[in-house]
């Protein structure tokens, strides 16, 4: 249960969020981010690293990655702080108006003002259609493989046909009683290797491997035990389980920011543009997670918000002082 | 123009007309439309949310690009004639083509 003081806590490490800490930090106020993924960059590393960006100014072309990575140069004089892999659950207003932040792994961010540059939204794993599916999460049903132990010698059935459905299937074949994966089409269009890998593990015998179908529906009591399949002839069939693991990708969503009492608008949060304040004091959101009238979604708009919003911000980290607009080509930048 | 006829998720249909020249795709002209599509990459054929179904048009546009079939692999549900909006360019030969939207809200 780590306890963390900060000034600022910006929820969401994308690029808009990384250098709001730039600009918070050239006011001398720190910042701590939080992110739902596992490393920083947001959707820019997590889903286009390699595809190069063209409107951002002063670099004619540069990658995603890349940016991501000069980003986390340009902020680094202002040693920020990260969770990663943690999600936003609960805010907690004190009475001095400061908040306090809390993540599902328990995490504490005290800070003075809350800025949400979360992008997308929170990128959750995708949940398909399947009868009493959400019944059975936390009791054989996982959406990620966390601790591969854990599906030690049980039978373990893997639906989906990306890349992590193959590496597991792969992988957890050494590890559990039986794997079974379970793929919509005939054909893997993930990486050659893995495919060619699993239908040799297959003819193998190592694997159960069950093509044209879906899993459909779960039975169990307290925890799993049989997954219902239909194939594209309509064939229904059953085989028991102890695990089920979907693997179908992330899809962004909201999530408990969504109850904060923010005013929304279409799955975007509406801000003032004086300062991309929300309708709640001390909170606000940059990026593609805001809208307003005119909004373009765009990095270099969310540069620019980030900008504005330090500005904003100043006042209530420092109250007793007055705020200097100054330019880094006069005074640099003061580390610290 | 171009005349299409867009199938919601809830089964209703309503015409969307679209100007000759236009150098958009069926995503952007969609959510120019209002129609509920998240479009969350932008039309980078990474996220899926402007998944669609081909009911009616010429037989190329049943068939999914390269692309678009590595994302739909990953998806747990898409029906034949699957295709991603943003991948197909707006031409005067999808005049009378009928689309039914089957993306995430």
């Amino acid at each position: 249960m780590e306890k963390i003081t900060t000034d600022i806590c910006i929820i969401g490490a994308g690029p808009v969020g990384l250098f709001a800490v730039f600009e918070a930090g050239l006011l001398k106020m720190r910042c701590h981010l939080i992110d739902v993924l596992p490393q920083v960059g947001g959707q820019l590393s997590e889903i286009y690293p390699h595809k190069p960006i063209y409107d951002i100014p002063g670099y004619p072309d540069v990658t995603a990655q890349q940016l991501v990575d000069n980003l986390m140069l340009q902020i680094a004089p202002f040693h920020p702080t990260f969770s990663l892999g943690e999600r936003v659950e609960n805010l907690q207003r004190n009475d001095d108006g400061s908040y306090d932040i809390i993540t599902n792994d328990g995490t504490t961010v005290h800070c003075q003002v809350v800025v949400i540059a979360g992008g997308l939204g929170c990128f959750e794993p995708r949940k398909p259609e399947i009868d009493r599916l959400t019944d059975f999460e936390g009791k054989g049903v996982a959406y990620m493989v966390k601790n591969p132990e854990h599906f030690r010698d049980k039978k373990v059935v893997l639906a989906g046909g990306g890349d992590s459905a193959l590496d597991w299937a792969i992988f957890l074949s050494n590890v559990a009683e039986r794997v079974t994966l379970v793929h919509r089409g005939d054909t893997f269009r993930g990486a050659p290797d893995s495919a060619e890998k699993v239908f040799e593990l297959a003819r193998e015998g190592k694997i159960d491997l069950i093509l044209k179908s879906n899993v459909v529906a779960l039975t169990g009591d307290d925890c799993l035990r049989e997954i219902t399949l239909l194939d594209r002839d309509q064939q229904v069939s059953h085989i028991e389980a102890d695990h089920l693991i979907p693997l179908f990708g992330l899809s962004p969503k909201l999530g408990r920011i969504a109850d904060w009492g923010l005013n929304i608008d279409r799955s975007a949060i509406a801000v003032n543009t004086v300062d991309y304040s929300t309708n709640i004091e001390r909170i606000y959101a940059i990026g593609d997670i805001n809208t307003y009238p005119g909004k373009l979604k765009l990095i270099l708009c969310g540069f620019h918000e980030s900008a504005l919003m330090a500005q904003s911000a100043f006042k209530y980290v420092y109250p007793e002082q007055k705020l200097s607009f100054k330019y880094t080509t006069v005074y640099g930048v003061s580390a610290f | 123009m171009i005349n299409l006829t867009i199938i919601d998720r809830d089964g209703g249909s309503r015409p969307v007309e679209i100007p000759e020249g236009i150098n958009l795709s069926l995503m952007e002209v969609l959510k120019a439309s209002e129609y509920d599509i998240l479009a969350t990459c932008g039309g980078m054929a990474l996220c899926a949310t402007c998944h669609v179904q081909v009911i009616e048009g010429p037989e190329e546009y049943f068939t999914a690009t390269d692309t678009e079939l590595d994302v739909l692999d990953t998806l747990p549900y898409a029906p034949p004639a699957s295709r991603l909006a943003c991948q197909i360019r707006i031409s005067e030969d999808m005049d009378g083509m009928v689309f039914k939207l089957v993306g995430e809200e």
